[in-house]
């Protein structure tokens, strides 16, 4: 039987967004703990660790979202990890958001004056002591605005975790469209939904980065 | 259970994987002009144009990048059609690849636009050239320099991102994967061999930028 699409389905869309933004949750920490450690292995006087986290960086970004998604979502078994669409998505996206993290946050890193280090060193602090009172709390202020940038990408990317069958808001939409036969109706409410997640977000760092610019 | 890895019926289908290929440098390279065209046309709408005019293009780039591709694409494909609008997978994966590319060019553009300094507008003025012709030369040559970085990596990552139209049955590299992955179910095997392929693809894009961009720019 058709049924129609009406309000219980918006309510219903609604509700499988919280899906999509669990998942943006778990990716950015995940993506947080691995993208620290590859921003830092960026700028670190040691030229195999930054080679090595160049490289990972340049694969990660050279290769599809889709193909992480599936070669992990069926290769993780293969080393005895048995994995269901929720783990297979969260660690896809937190192997994504790694290397665009690293990334930004090596910007952010590399924006704090050559000066602020050898202040720091004059003070007697050691390399890790530099980054982690001189260097990181200054490079914070910066890498903000295209991190909060970033989490818009991460929110509609989850959208593809659709395609391995985890329901969030987009494999719910689908279902929905399937149900009712109304796929335009449906499919904008999943936009205005996504919109209205990420357009806040959107305005949020490009005020933060305004404010940032006069502040220099 | 150990699992022995093995590529050679991956490597038997290299005519599917081939075709795929094929399909999805068509697709970024026509998404790639087309969004370009898009791109300058509503930058220069944005930047010059009349209050209304930047009211609708501010409201295009907002509503396109704040929601997935994959919508969009659905929205398309699968939403068009109650109007009557019935678009095969190919035409619609294209027009969905141009609409979103359009908006990042256009906000890319807009910001090497922005950045020529109006002293070298009045200049070109000054000198008598046209409006046009101070488009073309004093402003537009500049900022594509000024800009060049930032598209090439758009451009790459749409060449990624083209991977989605598989969901509508495009037959793209993707797509072809999941052909050969259902024929031999060497499932692993097949989306690492795709994911080298792509990999393959991003660098030669890449190089074929950096080219590019020696070529335009800096060899004169």
């Amino acid at each position: 039987m058709i049924r129609e699409f009406g309000l219980i389905d918006v309510m219903y869309l609604i509700a499988a967004a919280r899906w999509t933004l669990a998942l943006t949750a778990t990716a950015f920490i995940g993506a947080s703990l691995i993208g620290i450690v590859i921003a830092i292995a960026r700028i670190l006087p040691f030229a195999p660790l930054r080679w090595l986290s160049a490289a990972y960086i340049h694969i990660v970004q050279g290769t599809p979202l889709l193909v992480w998604l599936f070669v992990i979502f069926f290769g993780l078994p293969l080393v005895g990890i048995s994995v269901n669409p929720w783990l297979a998505a969260a660690t896809a996206f937190s192997v994504y958001g790694s290397a665009f993290l690293g990334e930004i946050w090596r910007g952010a890193l590399v924006s704090i004056a050559k000066t602020q280090w050898e202040a720091g060193a004059s003070l007697g602090l050691s390399l890790g002591e530099q980054l982690r009172y001189v260097i990181i709390p200054q490079s914070i202020r910066v890498a903000i605005p295209p991190t909060v940038g970033f989490l818009v990408q991460l929110i509609k990317n989850t959208s593809l975790a659709a395609v391995i069958g985890f329901v969030e808001l987009t494999r719910e939409g689908q279902l929905t469209a399937a149900g009712t036969y109304k796929p335009f109706a449906v499919y904008i409410t999943v936009a205005a939904i996504y919109f209205a997640m990420c357009f806040p977000l959107s305005q949020w760092s490009r005020s933060i980065e305004r404010k940032l610019d006069v502040a220099r | 259970m150990k699992y022995g890895l093995q590529f050679r019926d991956v490597f038997a289908a290299w005519e599917s994987i081939l075709e795929g290929v094929w399909i999805t440098l068509l697709l970024s390279a026509v998404a790639m002009v087309g969004g370009l065209v898009i791109g300058i046309a509503c930058a220069a709408a944005r930047v010059y144009g009349p209050a209304w005019l930047r009211r609708i293009v501010g409201t295009y780039v907002e509503v396109i990048r704040n929601t997935p591709l994959l919508v969009q694409l659905f929205l398309i494909f699968f939403g068009l059609p109650s109007f009557g609008v019935r678009l095969d997978g190919l035409t619609a994966a294209i027009i969905a690849l141009v609409i979103n590319l359009g908006a990042y060019t256009t906000e890319i553009v807009r910001a090497g636009l922005e950045a020529v300094p109006k002293a070298q507008v009045e200049a070109g003025h000054s000198l008598g050239l046209s409006g046009l012709q101070v488009f073309r030369y004093v402003v537009m040559f500049p900022a594509l320099k000024a800009m060049f970085p930032a598209l090439a990596s758009q451009f790459v990552l749409l060449m990624l991102a083209t991977s989605v139209v598989s969901q509508i049955s495009v037959e793209d590299l993707f797509h072809a994967a999941s052909i050969v992955q259902s024929r031999t179910f060497r499932d692993f095997e097949v989306y690492t061999v795709i994911g080298v392929l792509y990999l393959g693809l991003a660098f030669a894009f890449r190089g074929l930028f950096a080219g590019i961009y020696y070529w335009a720019f800096v060899r004169r």
